[in-house]
């Protein structure tokens, strides 16, 4: 199988180790991922913040270049995800914006139709692989490997193509196939805090708190993430954010890291190395079975 | 002796009353009238215990052409766009669409909070866009504690110092290679206020 792939900004920046754990993982299944050609930003929540249809041609501009591949469309990062869908959506719903769009777009030789599936992996693993063929190929069983599933906002909300908008479980079976051990995790869906730790801390970084927390007063020694703010957030501000509300030393992984690491690929591959919270001592068990 | 009294509300001859309507004609904001003010919006929302005005309220005085009220609100920039409100609203009101549209007016009227970071990061993102096409979140981070709070990016050294080391600190901007075009279609595209001009019926 093959999909056309749209990485975003933060998977060249500081989400590195997702695209290393992705395209590790989907290597290991056999899955090709192809990089479309000079994707652009797709906006984020930023700049639909200031001029919204700017927003919505920046996006538009992407699934234009992704979809004469004919192939469904790869979207890893949750910013990414909800805004290319926002624009499909936009699209549909405002001729007078589509028009308007279009007319842009076919300017500069590009013509928007509304042909590639846009989907995230954690779609494509559950069910293009599914979970008996996900058992199947695992390697190394993430024995001792206490998961909180933390899927964050904006992979499911508004727009769920593919689970549940409080209480998605697809990451949950994903990872059970893989042997680990998922706990009850009801806050899966609470928001990360977002940009706000960084420039509202004490709100932004209290909301990042109460899901570390949580996480680890449920028996998580692992937190899995999809999206790389969410990861940035639980995985960068431990210190700041136990002196200001409590002792938290949970690490934060990409649930493809985990995923990866049960397909047998090495911890160097999958980038589990750049995090701020080492995940060595979570993934400990697993080691033991390979050996 | 005088007993006397004092306003501490506006009267609705204080308000805007073109405020309601410039909102609702933008898109996903049609329906701001529905609000039945059931307050579930409030109720749902992570932040809305450190804005000024909870979401709910935020509907109300919006609809009631309180302008300056709603756009000089913390609230706006608080919401983190986490959709929470708009899967849960009864009267399904696309309430983060609404706030999208109150921050895209805020910007345009220059009312955000003085020394606020967020619209300072909104702009700085949108201009490093245009120019760019891509972002490269080390140079936004940097641009804006330059902007904002230059004593609080020196204490975050050691977090600076680790993605250094873990090569999560992009040097180099990353860019498109076809700015021109991406230039020419934003160009292109217009101002268009985020107006709906018309939903498909």
């Amino acid at each position: 199988m093959s999909y056309a792939y749209y990485p975003g900004c933060s998977l060249k920046g500081m989400g590195r180790s997702y695209e290393e754990s992705l395209l590790a993982t989907f290597r290991a299944l056999g899955l090709c991922l192809d990089e479309i050609d000079d994707w652009n930003c797709c906006g984020a929540t930023a700049y639909m913040s200031v001029d919204e249809d700017k927003a919505i041609a920046l996006a538009a501009r992407n699934l234009a270049i992704a979809e004469p591949a004919g192939k469904d469309l790869v979207v890893p990062c949750s910013a990414c995800y909800l805004v290319l869908e926002k624009t499909r959506k936009h699209m549909r719903e405002y001729p007078d914006t589509r028009k308007r769009v279009c007319s842009a777009l076919e300017g500069a030789g590009l013509r928007y139709g509304e042909t590639a599936r846009i989907r995230h992996p954690l779609e494509v693993l559950f069910q293009d692989v599914g979970v008996e063929g996900l058992k199947k190929a695992v390697k190394r069983p993430l024995k001792g490997v206490k998961v909180a599933p933390y899927y964050g906002c904006q992979i499911v909300r508004p727009f769920s193509n593919f689970d549940h908008q409080v209480y998605p479980v697809v990451m949950d079976r994903l990872l059970e196939a893989c042997g680990a051990e998922v706990v009850y995790y009801p806050l899966k869906t609470r928001c990360c805090g977002g940009s706000l730790t960084g420039t509202i801390e004490e709100a932004g970084q209290r909301l990042a708190y109460i899901l570390l927390h949580e996480a680890e007063k449920r028996g998580a020694n692992v937190v899995a993430t999809l999206c790389p703010l969410c990861q940035f957030n639980l995985d960068s501000y431990h210190e700041s954010i136990t002196r200001r509300f409590g002792q938290v030393s949970v690490p934060t992984v990409y649930f493809t890291q985990l995923v990866g690491y049960a397909l047998g690929c090495s911890y160097e591959e999958l980038g589990l190395g750049r995090h701020r919270v080492p995940a060595r001592a979570a993934l400990e068990g697993a080691e033991t079975v390979a050996a | 002796m005088g007993f006397t009294v004092r306003q501490t509300i506006k009267y609705e001859a204080e308000t805007d009353p073109g405020f309601a309507p410039l909102i609702k004609e933008k898109r996903g904001c049609e329906k701001l009238e529905a609000c039945i003010q059931c307050g579930t919006c409030s109720g749902v929302c992570p932040l809305s215990i450190y804005m000024d005005h909870t979401p709910r309220q935020v509907i109300l005085l919006t609809r009631s052409g309180f302008r300056d009220e709603v756009l000089k609100s913390n609230t706006i920039w608080l919401c983190a766009s986490c959709y929470e409100c708009t899967v849960s609203c009864p009267k399904d009101i696309k309430i983060t669409d609404i706030i999208y549209s109150l921050k895209q007016e805020a910007i345009r009227a220059r009312a955000y909070p003085r020394g606020f970071p967020i619209p300072v990061l909104a702009k700085e993102f949108y201009k490093m866009v245009r120019g760019f096409g891509r972002t490269t979140e080390s140079f936004l981070v940097v641009k804006l504690l330059l902007k904002t709070n230059i004593l609080a990016g020196l204490k975050m050294w050691k977090l600076g110092l680790q993605l250094v080391k873990s090569g999560r600190f992009g040097f180099v901007p990353e860019s498109i290679k076809n700015r021109g075009q991406l230039q020419q279609i934003l160009e292109r595209v217009g101002e268009g206020n985020g107006t709906n001009g018309g939903p498909k019926k």
